[in-house]
Order: structure tokens, then sequence, then C-alpha cells
């Protein structure tokens, strides 16, 4: 039942969306959801199962986004997804390497550590100048998008592009995860010590983790610039930007795929939904306030939600689905 | 204990609050929609985070100009002028949103597009071209987007980042007495960690090379609050000038760090992001002698102002909170970008009729934009900005700045206007523009051809 | 050789700046674990209310009392209201708590004071001394008097006062703190309150350097290596540490930094702390390591 009903919502968000949806749906929410919700799923990966922390997400998005950008100018006929896959795999073999700390170093020193990654990938990327074909400003604009002959460049296309990329992605990571690879990862995560008195390798578990983590913030970040938002620099991704994946991972719920999906949609929407309320609350004149404000909720927000509901929306989902279900079993099953 | 009390009690209200706001979002208009038949200027503003001080400024001059056109004048040609605002945080994503958000507003359409943010212009460039909708970068942008045959719809007026960087050096030279007196003389360019900041790394070099002084180029590591290694090393080389092209908090610590190291202000030469009051009173003392160039003077003298200060504010419309920033550097180039606009939009009417125009049409106007002395006179804006003549293959049209310098209480203009050598960097801005135009399969109009 | 003493002076001193906002982390991290990111946000919060409390005319005492009894405030209310119901929750969700937190201290810094850029005279001169070939700001020298004071203040603290002693306690282990009778939300709130202080003084220091503003907030991004190097949770690591980056970071900028192109302060300091970490994963002063997240 369960696969009939993500079955139909994958029907629905590929068939009847694209016809219905206008641009600014596309443009200005899916779009962008897709994107950090893919990035999502691969942080979890690394923090949720195998219980590495980082805050370097943003910087594997951006080395996806500028490999894809160079294998595509640099590498005549490479066909787009598989410029796609390369600069996940670019990423992933940063992501090894930034990974290796993990190797001696927990929690908040791991921490600071990826924030090496972050800093240093951000600085890489505008100093050397071949990164961005010579560009004055470091600025990097996404090709056309045309995969077997047809074209994705609408916004309509560039979210059915996305949706399809992060759709596959996800049911791997689906998979992942309920293999031996995911236990071993849970394991490590529980207990190191107890992980290798029974045999898991630690180390490459650790290792592993880092570079499917890294493959799918790479392929995340194909998608902000190539999808999303079509021309970008690499210090648009910020620390910041890093921070908000963790807020997804952790608002979503720990260890769950659909988790980031969830955590995708509250910080993507939420902001939106405030400002709007904002403008009708303030009028259009003190935007200024209206902002501030909404920067205080969205902090209390994050807050109530830490304390009120620690596992993140997808717990809340679950009990509320449990309730709805007790709630049914008293109706009568109608005949059939 | 109570805690827990607290916690059981926050669930609830969460859900309540959520189910509001989910509600009202839902039911409410996406925004207060502008009526029919006036024109549309979406602003996507910035009034909060680390740049809000420019926001404001800008925004609030911007602003001001478009109500005194309506309350003096009833709107341009008895079309009145209409605008919302959308927040960015100076944040490329925001500015995203915010376009697709206030593109499809409007009746018939945005006018403009004015975000003041170099990576939000970046991120709209092919998107606003598709739209046709003009995207202005006063002052700031990709220089080689002058090149209107490349980009109909983009229009860096007055002053792109090369011409400023020319004008700087010709300043220098006019101080020392030609530009001869150039050959031998030591230049350190200090500079934002940023897009902005490095796009005029070739064109120092360039200048370096044809007049024989000797450039060094330091970064300065975004947001640039700690620049003491920088300034060590700038007073090891010893140059006779610092080039300082800021922006935000860089500015006033540059010219802390400056005195620290005994570097002397007047000494430092601002570039246009580094030119406001804003960015001098934090350093106090420090800043006491800096020279900044500008091509928007502060200072309420001007006759626009004034008329803003008595009919705007006069009647409690003004939009900056504080009155003692009116006629500040941010504020005037708000004021001017209202002119540029109103004006384009002015222009492409005597072509398109007297009535709401599309941003198709309001291009023309940008594309035809003239303002000589006699004009700019007309307008009270004297000395307030250089005469401007865009056309289809120069989308700059300008490239004059003034020099001022602080005394500590405000800035007092040294120089007339000063030209940029545009001449020689024609060539450069087409050779890039025609490589991005090869690169993204664009076929530049052509300039000769329309009128 | 002149130059080299120069870099190296003006990178210690500026060490010492960083170390200012470290303490502040240190103080929260010793006593309850958690991973203060709201520090920045203080900083911000402190100088600008002090900033806004003398623009209208208050005296610069007074100024600084209600400022001070503000932070102090400030630090008791995170402590009920953010800190004690997320008891025994994982670290990385305090950690995420304080990050939505700095969102609500700097929008209410903002909302309260406006988002202007104010000017702040401390009264110091920031020009150069020379001390024979080397010139040093008189301005660095107070500032690296007023991080020692507080250093010393705040080992006497530990050391000497009831309070302290539990802090020690606290710090050493909770459930035996607990067992003996100590109340810990007790101790929080002061550890809170004086990382208030702490945010206080760095405010001001780093408030009278860059212009009271938004980007102050950013100074944490600062302290983090730092706290890496000396570890999170010792005083004296976080003075050392931030001597050393501060040193290390300059030296870089100024001989291998012309090579690469410039901008290497973004991150050579959080390399260094890397590399310094894989040799020693407790830092130079820590005391504990870290078990998982």
């Amino acid at each position: 039942m369960r696969f009939w009903l993500v079955a139909a919502l994958l029907a629905v968000a590929l068939l009847v969306v694209p016809r219905v949806g206008n641009t600014y749906l596309f443009d200005a929410i899916l779009t962008p959801f897709l994107a950090l919700s893919l990035a999502g799923v691969g942080l979890n990966l690394l923090t949720g199962y195998a219980g590495q922390i980082s805050v370097g997400s943003a910087a594997f998005m951006a080395i996806g986004a500028f490999a894809a950008y160079n294998f595509n100018l640099r590498v005549p006929h490479l066909p787009l997804l598989a410029s796609f896959a390369l600069a996940g795999l670019t990423a992933a073999a940063v992501g090894i390497v930034f990974g290796l700390p993990s190797l001696r170093l927990k929690g908040f020193y791991l921490l600071v550590s990826t924030l090496a990654a972050q800093y240093f990938v951000q600085w890489a990327l505008t100093n050397f100048h071949w990164f961005a074909n010579d560009d004055p400003s470091g600025v990097i604009t996404a090709p056309q998008l045309a995969v077997a002959g047809i074209d994705f460049s609408s916004s309509a296309g560039r979210y059915v592009l996305s949706l399809a990329v992060v759709a596959t992605l996800t049911f791997v990571a689906l998979r992942l995860v309920h293999s031996q690879t995911g236990r071993n990862w849970m394991a490590v995560r529980d207990k190191d010590l107890a992980a290798a008195v029974i045999g898991v390798p630690i180390f490459r578990s650790k290792l592993l983790a880092f570079a499917i983590s890294s493959f799918y913030c790479g392929v995340a970040g194909v998608l902000w610039a190539f999808a999303y938002l079509r021309t970008v620099e690499s210090d648009g991704f910020t620390l910041d930007l890093s921070f908000r994946i963790l807020f997804i991972i952790i608002i979503g719920g720990l260890a769950s795929v659909r988790g980031a999906f969830f955590g995708a949609a509250f910080i993507v929407v939420l902001p939106l939904l405030l400002s709007r309320i904002g403008a009708s609350f303030f009028g259009t004149t003190d935007s200024g306030i209206a902002e501030l404000v909404e920067m205080i909720l969205i902090g209390v927000l994050i807050i109530a939600f830490l304390i009120a509901e620690p596992a993140g929306l997808v717990s809340l989902w679950d009990r509320g689905r449990r309730r709805l279900a007790r709630l049914l079993s008293f109706v009568p099953a109608p005949q059939s | 204990m109570f805690s827990s009390s607290y916690k059981g009690r926050l669930m609830p209200v969460l859900l309540a609050s959520a189910a509001l706001a989910l509600g009202g979002a839902i039911a409410l208009p996406s925004f207060a929609a502008p009526d029919r038949g006036q024109e549309y200027f979406p602003l996507q503003s910035y009034r909060v985070g680390p740049y809000a001080a420019g926001g404001t400024g800008f925004f609030g001059g911007f602003i001001d100009y478009m109500n005194l056109i309506n309350m003096r004048d009833g709107g341009v040609n008895g079309v009145k002028l209409t605008w919302n605002e959308c927040e960015t945080e100076y944040e490329v994503e925001r500015g995203v949103e915010c376009y697709e958000r206030m593109k499809t507003q409007g009746n018939p359409g945005p006018a403009a597009m004015n975000p003041l943010s170099v990576g939000i212009a970046y991120a709209l460039l092919d998107r606003s071209t598709s739209d046709k909708i003009p995207l202005i970068t006063i002052n700031h942008g990709r220089t080689d987007t002058t090149d209107g045959a490349v980009f109909p719809y983009i229009f860096p007026l007055l002053l792109n980042p090369w011409s400023e960087a020319s004008a700087m050096v010709n300043y220098v030279a006019q101080r020392d007495g030609g530009l001869d007196k150039l050959r031998g003389r030591k230049i350190v360019v200090l500079y934002h960690g940023s897009p902005y900041g490095r796009e005029t790394i070739p064109i120092f070099a360039l200048l370096s090379q044809k007049y024989g002084f000797e450039v060094t180029e330091i970064e300065v590591p975004h947001p640039g609050n700690q620049q003491q290694s920088q300034w060590l090393q700038i007073q090891r080389i010893a140059p006779e000038f610092v080039i300082l092209r800021g922006w935000g908090v860089m500015n006033p610590v540059a010219l802390k760090t400056a005195q620290q190291v005994g570097f002397p202000a007047d000494h430092i030469i601002g570039n246009i992001w580094s030119n406001s009051e804003e960015d001098v009173r934090p350093a106090g003392a420090a800043a006491v002698g800096y020279i900044a160039l500008t091509d928007h003077p502060s200072g309420t003298e001007f006759p626009v102002v004034q008329e803003i200060i008595k009919t705007v504010y006069g009647a409690n419309k003004g939009n900056l909170d504080d009155k003692s920033r009116i006629g500040s550097g941010y504020h005037t180039l708000g004021i001017i970008n209202g002119i540029l606009n109103v004006e384009a939009l002015r222009i492409a009417q005597q072509h398109f009729g007297d009535k709401a125009l599309s941003g198709e049409q309001v291009q023309w106007g940008f594309d035809h934009l003239d303002l000589d002395d006699k004009r700019i006179a007309e307008l009270g804006a004297t000395g307030l900005l250089p005469p401007i003549h865009v056309t289809c293959a120069d989308h700059e049209g300008a490239g004059a700045v003034k020099f001022q310098q602080w005394d500590g209480q405000r800035w007092v203009t040294k120089t007339g206007w000063i030209q940029a050598d545009r001449k020689l960097l024609r060539p450069l801005i087409e050779a890039s523009a025609n490589k991005y135009a090869a690169e993204h399969h664009i076929t530049p109009r052509n300039c000769a051809k329309t009128s | 050789m002149s130059f080299f003493v120069d870099v190296l002076v003006g990178g210690l001193l500026s060490g010492v700046m960083y170390s200012l906002v470290a303490l502040g982390f240190v103080l929260i991290y010793k006593t309850s674990g958690v991973l203060n990111f709201a520090q920045g946000a203080m900083v911000l919060f402190a100088a600008l209310t002090f900033v806004s409390l003398t623009e209208h005319k208050l005296p610069f005492a007074v100024s600084l009392l209600v400022t001070l009894a503000i932070m102090v405030a400030l630090g008791w209310l995170i402590e009920r209201f953010v800190l004690k119901p997320l008891v025994n929750q994982s670290s990385i969700t305090l950690f995420m708590a304080t990050l939505g937190l700095s969102y609500v201290i700097e929008g209410a810094a903002q909302l309260l004071w406006g988002t202007e850029v104010h000017g702040l005279d401390l009264g110091i001169p920031d020009t150069p001394m020379q001390f024979g070939s080397v010139a040093i700001s008189e301005f660095d020298l107070v500032a690296a008097l007023i991080a020692a004071t507080m250093v010393a203040a705040l080992t006497l603290f530990f050391r000497t006062t009831r309070t302290g002693l539990a802090f020690r306690a606290v710090a050493d282990d909770q459930l035996a703190a607990i067992a003996v009778g100590l109340r810990l939300s007790h101790v929080w709130a002061i550890a809170w309150a004086l990382a208030g202080v702490v945010a206080l003084v760095a405010g001001l220091l780093w408030g009278a350097r860059l212009g009271v503003q938004f980007s102050l907030s950013t100074v944490v991004l600062k302290a983090l290596p730092v706290l890496v190097l000396g570890g999170f949770d010792s005083i004296a690591g976080a003075i050392v540490g931030g001597l050393l980056i501060g040193a290390i970071e300059k030296s870089a900028e100024v001989y291998i930094g012309p090579f690469v192109g410039g901008g290497t302060e973004g991150w050579i300091a959080y390399v260094v702390a890397l590399g310094f970490l894989l040799v020693r994963p407790a830092g130079l002063f820590g005391q504990r390591e870290l078990v998982r997240a």
C-alpha cells in the first residue's frame, strides 16, 4: 500500500503538476525544494545514519556545480546526465579527503574541521580562475539542459528534470540504508567500539559515508546551479546554506530519508509564508520590520520545534497517521 | 516541574500557529496587487542584514523620488508610479524568489528591476532577458553587459567597474600633473574578496602596463573585518596611493587599520561602493582626509533633494526614518536611480504613447536614454549626476566621476567630472561580451540598424 | 627581520581579539557541553545596546551597567526558556537550538536598535606607538590587558568562590554534582550570564574596531578554530589558541598569500587547527575527548 501511495504521489508530481503549475511555483518553490531535499538526504546519510556531523554540505554542492560546469564545457559531446554523475563523483572524491579527519575526530571537533572544507573549497573555487573558465567575476552559467534530445530548459522542464534525478537518487538511498552498508553505518553511529568488536569495518564505513553523502550533495549542487539559480558564484554556497541543510535534517528527522523532504519543505516554504503574512500585516512600506519579525519567528519556531518534537517532523507525521488510522478503525469498513 | 508543562503546552500552540499560517497564506492574495494602468516598479530591497545601511538609503531615495513624481506631477504624463518591496537580505536565492514573485504582477507588468546586488543581478541575467524586463545595475554589475548588442535588457548605467578603475587612475595622474607622471609610481589595490571585488583585476594590470606604474592587488577575505596582514604588506610596499574597492564593513575597518599602521588617509582613494557616510562614520577620526570617487555626490543643496524634503517629507511621506540621512550618499544614489528610471519611462512614452508601459517598451526608453545638461538642470539635478547618453551599443552612457574628501563631518567635492578612458576599455568589453554570446548561443542584435 | 616581528606582534595582538570571543564559548561549553553558536549574536546585541544607550545621552558608566544587567538577564532567559527544556537532548540538537537562538537575538537587536551602522569611540587611541623598531597600537595593548584581566578574574572566580567551585564540579562530572545537591540550572544560568558579560567586553572592543553593525555577529567564525586548537573547555587554551591562530594567520597571509592569490585568512586557521587535531585530538589544553555526537 505504501508503494502505491509513493507511486501515486510521484505520478502526480511528474504528470499533473507540470501542467497546472506556474513559473513561480517551479522556480521559487519546487525546484529549490527538490535540490535542498537531495542535499538533505545526502547529509542525513552521513549525520543521521553514520553519526558524523558536517557543516560543509554547501561546499560539496559548490564542488558538484563547478565540476558539472567544467565537464560540460571541456568534454565535448558529454551527455548532461553523465556530467551530473561525474560531478557527484568529483564531490565524493573530495569528500573522502575531508572525511579523513573523522577517523580521529568526533563531535564538535569534527564539526569545526568540516568548516575547513567549507572555507577552503569556496576559496579555491574563486581563487583559481580556471574553475570558472576565467570569468573575471568567477561566475558560472548553466549550459543548455537537454537529455536525449529533449530540452528541459523551461521552468517546468527544469522541475521535471530535478524531480527525476531526486526521485532516482532517493530510491537508491532508501535501498542503501537497508543494506549491509546502512546497518554498518548505524553500528558505527551507535557504538564505535562494539561495532569494531563485531567486525564492522569502521574506517571504511565512515569514509564511505563521507563519499556517498558528498556525492548526493554534489548532485544537489548541480541541480541548485543548473536547474534553480542558473547562474552561480562560489560565494553563493555559504556556511549559511550548510546550516540550512543541517536544519533540514534535524527538523525533518535524523536518520530518515523521508525526513529530509519534510525538513526541506519546512525550510523553503516557511520563510515565504511568513514574508507573505508579514507583507499583509505590515503593508509594503515597512519591509524592514516585517523582515526582522520574521527572522525572530523563524528562530523561535526552530527552537520550539527542537523542544516539542526533537525526533523531527517525520515522527509527528507518523503519530498523526497512527491517530488517523485509529480513528478510521472505528468507522466500519465499506463493503466491497 | 514547570519546564515539562511548558513543553507540553508548546505543541498545540505550534500546531495551531502552523494551521493559521497555512490558512492565512492560502486565503491571502499573493500581494497587495498594483493597480491597473499604473507603472509598476518591483523593488527587491534589503533593509536588514549586513548591508542594510546601503539598502535603506538606496531604496529610500528611489521611493522618495517616485513619491515626488506622484505627488508633485501626478505621475509621469498622468501615469502614476506604483511599487512594492520584497526583502532579499542581499542574498541571491531570496532575490530570485522575489523576482519570480514580482515579475507577473502589475498591469502591464513590471517596468524594470533594480536589485542593487551584483549577485542577484547575475542570477537574473538570462531570466530578465527572456522575460523582457530591463535589469538596471546602476554603478555596478557585470562590466561586459555594457555591450547592449549582446545584452539588450541589461543596463549598468552611469559607471561600470572598469570605467571606475580607469577614472581612479586618471585622478591619480591628474593630481600628479599628467598621465606621464604615473611611470614608476606604486599603487596598491585593496579589493573585496567577491566577484564584485575581483572584476577589475585585469583592468588595473592593463593600465599599469600602459602607464608604467607598479600595481599590487591585494584581496581582503569577505566580509573584511580583519585586515591587519594586508595593511602590514601595504606598509612594506609603501605605495603612493591605496585604491580601496570595499563594501560594507570592509571600508571602516580599512581606514581604521590604515591608521593603526600609520598609512595616511588622504592617500587612500575609495571606489563607488566605499564612498558613503555609512562607510566613514564608524571609522571616526581615522577617516578624516579620506578621498573617494563618486557619481552621486551627497548633499541636500540640489534642487531635487530640496523638493523631496519640501513635498515628500513635508507631507510626512518620506521613506527614511532618520531624517539626518536625507542627502547622504546612498540616498542620493537612490534618487538618481529614480531619475533614470522615470526618464527612461518618459522617453519610452514619447515612442509608445502616454500610458502604462510593459518592460519591453520601457527597455526602448532605457536604450534611448539621453539626459544632457539642460535636461538635468530641468530636473533640478545639476551636479548630482553627469550627462548620460545611452545607446543600443553602449548601456553605460556616462563613465564620469567626481572625487570627494571626508572632513570628519561631511563629504567635500574636490573635482569636477573626471572621465574614464572608455575608448581603451571598449574592445575588451566587446571581446568579453562576444565570448559570453558564443557560450550562450546569443546572436547579438545589429546596433547599426536599430535607430 | 623587523618586518617579521611587526607581522608576528600584529598577529598575536589580533589573536587576543579572537580569544575574547572564544572565552564566551568556553564558559558555556565547560559547564553544559553546548557549543553556543549564538555567542556572536550576543556580542552584537551587547555592543548595539551599549552604543544605542550612549547615543541616547546616557553616561558611559550608566550605559555599561544597564547593558551589563541586560546581558545577565538575557543569559538567564536563554537558560530558562531554551536550554532547560532541551535537557538530555543530543549535543547537535542543542547546537541547532543556539543557531535558532542567534536568529532571534540578531533580529531582536536590530528591531530594538535599528539596522544603522554606529561608530563607537572608547577613548583609546588606535594609533601606532614605537617600541624600538616595532610599532604597536595602543588600542591593541589595552585589549590585551583587558583580556589578561578577564582571564585572571575568571581563574580566581573558579578557584576561590563557592559558585566557581560548583562550576568546576559540574564541569568534571555532572551526575556527581547533582548527587551532592548542586542545582545544575543554577550553575548554567550563571554560566550564561557570565558569557553575556564576556560578550559585552568583546562587543565593545570589536565594535570600536569595526564599527557597531551586523557583521559583529560573524566574529564567532573567527573563534571556532581557536576553540579547536585550544580545546573547547579550557580558558587558558582559548588565550593560547587565539594567540597562535592570530600569529599563524597573519604570517601566512603575508608570506604565503602573495603566491596563491591572497585571501588565505578565510581558511588557514581551520586547516592549521585541523592538522593540529590530527596529531592531538583533544586540543592543546582540552581535558576530555569528545565521545560521539
